[in-house]
């Protein structure tokens, strides 16, 4: 019941957006978030953009997963 | 629930259709051609094999990016010969016209079914044209039906895959299931991707040509890559397993299916085709495929591994295992 | 496709996987529950289950909102299709659900307007352009969802669509993980909790499920390496003997949810108690229309609905609870297939024993 994708904000008319993943493009309702802007990425589900995706923790996440392949490197 | 019922599922090229045609349609009209359910039928006549077949077309929308009704027309057809090693030579047209229908449209169509022809170097030559009353039909749906000629020492069939042999596939899959859907107004997204739908007869000559031992081919059509895999190891009675990350797709394709919840194995194409061949050929007809315009994205994407319960197997992106079903029933968007 | 691809890379995932061997080596048998049918899925559609160790057993709870939807409710939606004037539209997930005697996907076939729509908005922009038909959404989802159906309802309202209504059958689900607890017989090592709807619904909610029955929760998103990412924090917290709430996916869930999305909520549903396929009545687990929005609840419309059927013999109910894997059921894979379905499980695209069926059945070698 959870099939939502983060897509790119690419512009803005009051509460609609027109959001992009891949090269596909879809009109975005915004009025379940306080506000966005053009070039944060969002999570959409059924058409609705239900939070803005927190750039600085995806790439937290990543690194952490990155430090985990270090471990094992030194653990041989 | 019982069917007492045709539904819509019947038609997708999934588990339901193979069912109704092994179950319900074959066996009233019995015989060792028809029994092979290749998209083509193979007969003899006087020592000439000829390849044989018949599709129909009910799309909707009828025009679409990169293509019409009338396009899919002639190279769906087209390509079932194709698939059979065949030089397609000759198409009959049906037409079924809901009445209603702008003449302007089917103008249109005309014109494109005759550019189509020109590009797959078919003629048609004989046709028949209907009209029904409107609401009978969805404003236009053709038939083709084509023959072409088997050359020599050609012999390809969904009934030859061995263990060994390698899976290839000429490009992306799903641009036309896309392209069609993003037609439609209810679903209200814009992608770049078009139909795909290409004859592919020229394709496959120059595949035979750097190796006359090409096993099988088929085009995913309805039901996409995954029916195809599983009609593949049904017919020849084994197991396959493909890679995932190898299988090539657009990001228009992948944007649109991870939007809508599709399954990209399971869009329509109409310009692919899918190959069984032996692994002493396999990177001949990589090549060649590569340097045709139609194959330029050919990758080899799976193997033929087993001769026991026939099954497609999916070896995922982060190295899982799965197994790849036919689909059941037509492609939904979904929220879950 | 940013944030997608770099969360299914496979070295990060080989990482991950044998970091899960190392902090389960020393543990017991395992079973974790996940409670959302997008995380059935994608555990299925990646072959997650095949590179777990095998003391690790994946349990689908009741988290496909299709799979709990009574009969009743396909059965009243099926009623109002057959009437004339109305337009039924739909999210595609319930097309093929079997009623007691039909299904939407057969009423189509009969001739019933019935359109699949990805968005309530696309459902509401057909009600306007076609003002003389009367559209009923049928609002089936979680919390996920619910808030969209919120927003669209104050649209629809503010906009004066007269006849744009929502059949409700949407629900809210740490009332259902508390009463799988509650009587069951279920042993749990912990909760893989649904990363959207705690986009919306923040971390606290899953606060009981710690405090009062010891049970660790991980809140964890849908891509490979944040469902392993998910699991290796439940074994950590397994082997550490803890109790607590975890956000895994931190890049979309913050600990207090989406306030405006819960203020809209709550603006528009009132909660009431719902009957979920095989669980029973849970209180507080509904969301229906209030008063103030009765001109567009569709539950209002006079509509004769048949008497209420469900097939005997499908487990369903011990499947979505967890008591039972899909396998463990005489009639699966043999009567009942995705194509002849005799349960929600069954026909519902991420039902628990649908997904079993489509991906899980590998015959090794």
């Amino acid at each position: 019941m959870c099939l939502a994708v983060p897509m790119k904000v690419i512009s803005i008319d009051d509460d609609h957006a027109t959001c992009v993943i891949g090269d596909v493009e879809r009109e975005v309702r915004l009025s379940l978030l306080p506000e966005v802007h053009i070039g944060e990425y969002v999570i959409v589900h059924a058409g609705y953009a239900i939070q803005i995706l927190d750039e600085e923790e995806a790439q937290e996440t990543l690194q952490l997963f990155a430090d985990f392949q270090e471990d094992i490197g030194e653990m041989g | 629930m019982r069917n007492d019922t045709i539904l819509l599922e019947h038609g997708s090229g999934g588990r339901a259709s193979r069912r109704l045609v092994e179950e319900l349609l074959v066996p009233y009209l019995k015989n060792q051609v028809l029994e092979r359910l290749d998209d083509h039928a193979e007969i003899e006549i006087e020592g000439t094999r000829l390849a044989f077949t018949t599709d129909s077309f009910v799309v909707d929308p009828i025009f679409f990016p990169g293509g019409d009704i009338g396009k899919l027309a002639v190279n769906g057809t087209v390509n079932d010969l194709a698939m059979g090693g065949a030089k397609p030579l000759f198409l009959s047209a049906g037409l079924i016209l809901e009445e209603g229908l702008p003449i302007a449209d089917l103008e249109r169509i005309m014109h494109s079914m005759a550019e189509a022809t020109k590009k797959a170097q078919v003629h048609i030559v004989t046709g028949d044209t209907k009209v029904v009353a409107h609401g009978a039909a969805d404003k236009i749906f053709i038939n083709t039906t084509g023959v072409g000629l088997i050359p020599k020492g050609v012999a390809l069939s969904g009934h030859r895959g061995e263990v060994g042999d390698r899976v290839l596939i000429s490009g992306p899959i799903g641009e036309h299931g896309i392209a069609v859907m993003a037609q439609r107004s209810d679903l209200d997204f814009v992608a770049s991707c078009k139909s795909d739908t290409a004859p592919l007869a020229d394709l496959v000559a120059q595949m035979l040509y750097a190796y006359q031992g090409i096993h099988s081919l088929r085009d995913p059509t309805r039901g996409g890559l995954a029916a195809t895999l599983n009609e593949l190891a049904v017919q020849s009675g084994v197991r396959i397993e493909v890679e995932e990350s190898a299988i090539p797709i657009t990001e228009s394709v992948e944007g649109a299916c991870e939007l809508l919840g599709l399954d990209p194995l399971h869009l329509a194409n109409e310009g692919v085709l899918v190959a069984l061949v032996p692994a002493e050929g396999a990177s001949l007809v990589l090549d060649a495929m590569r340097n045709h315009p139609l194959g330029h994205k050919a990758q080899i994407i799976g193997e033929v591994c087993s001769k026991k319960l026939p099954a497609v197997i999916l070896r995922t992106q982060i190295g899982g295992k799965r197994v790849l079903a036919v689909p059941t029933g037509v492609q939904l968007p979904r929220i879950c | 496709m940013r944030f997608l691809r770099e969360f299914r890379d496979p070295q990060a995932a080989e990482v991950l996987v044998r970091r899960i061997r190392k902090v389960a080596d020393s543990l017991g048998e395992i079973s974790f529950m996940e409670v959302c049918g997008t995380h059935t899925m994608s555990i299925y559609r990646y072959g997650i289950h095949h590179l777990l160790p095998p003391n690790i057993r994946i349990l689908s709870g009741p988290g496909c909102p299709v799979c709990v939807t009574p009969n009743a409710f396909l059965d009243r939606a099926i009623a109002l299709a057959r009437l004339p004037g109305v337009t039924i539209a739909t999210f595609g997930d319930m097309m093929r659900v079997p009623g007691s005697t039909s299904s939407l996907e057969r009423e189509q076939a009969r001739g019933c307007d019935i359109r699949v729509v990805y968005s309530p908005i696309d459902a509401l922009r057909i009600a306007a352009q076609e003002q003389h038909r009367r559209l009923v959404f049928l609002g089936v989802g979680f919390e996920t969802t619910a808030p969209a159906l919120a927003a669209t309802l104050l649209e629809a309202r503010r906009t004066k669509v007269k006849n744009f209504s929502i059949l409700s059958a949407a629900k809210v689900i740490p009332p259902a993980m508390q009463a799988l607890l509650k009587d069951g017989p279920l042993r749990l090592s912990g909760f893989l909790c649904p990363g959207h709807v705690s986009t919306v619904i923040g971390s606290r909610p899953y606060e009981p499920l710690v405090n009062e029955h010891g049970i660790p929760c991980v809140i964890a998103g849908f891509e490979p390496l944040d469902i392993l990412y998910g699991f290796l924090m439940l074994l950590e917290q397994v082997s550490e003997h803890r109790a607590e709430v975890e956000i895994a996916y931190r890049r979309a869930v913050r600990p207090e949810g989406n306030p405006k999305a819960k203020r809209v909520l709550k603006e528009v549903f009132i909660e009431c108690d719902a009957q979920w396929r095989g669980i029973g009545r849970i209180e507080g687990s509904g969301l229906a229309l209030p008063s103030t929005l009765e001109a567009h609840d569709a539950f209002l419309i006079e509509v004769e609905v048949e008497p209420t059927y469900e097939v005997p013999g499908c487990i369903c109910g011990l499947v979505l609870s967890g008591q039972r894997t899909p396998f463990e059921c005489d009639l699966f894979a043999k009567e009942c297939t995705p194509e002849t379905p005799q349960g929600a499980c069954m026909v519902s695209a991420e039902g628990t024993c649908a997904a079993a069926y489509c991906y899980g059945r590998i015959e090794e070698e």
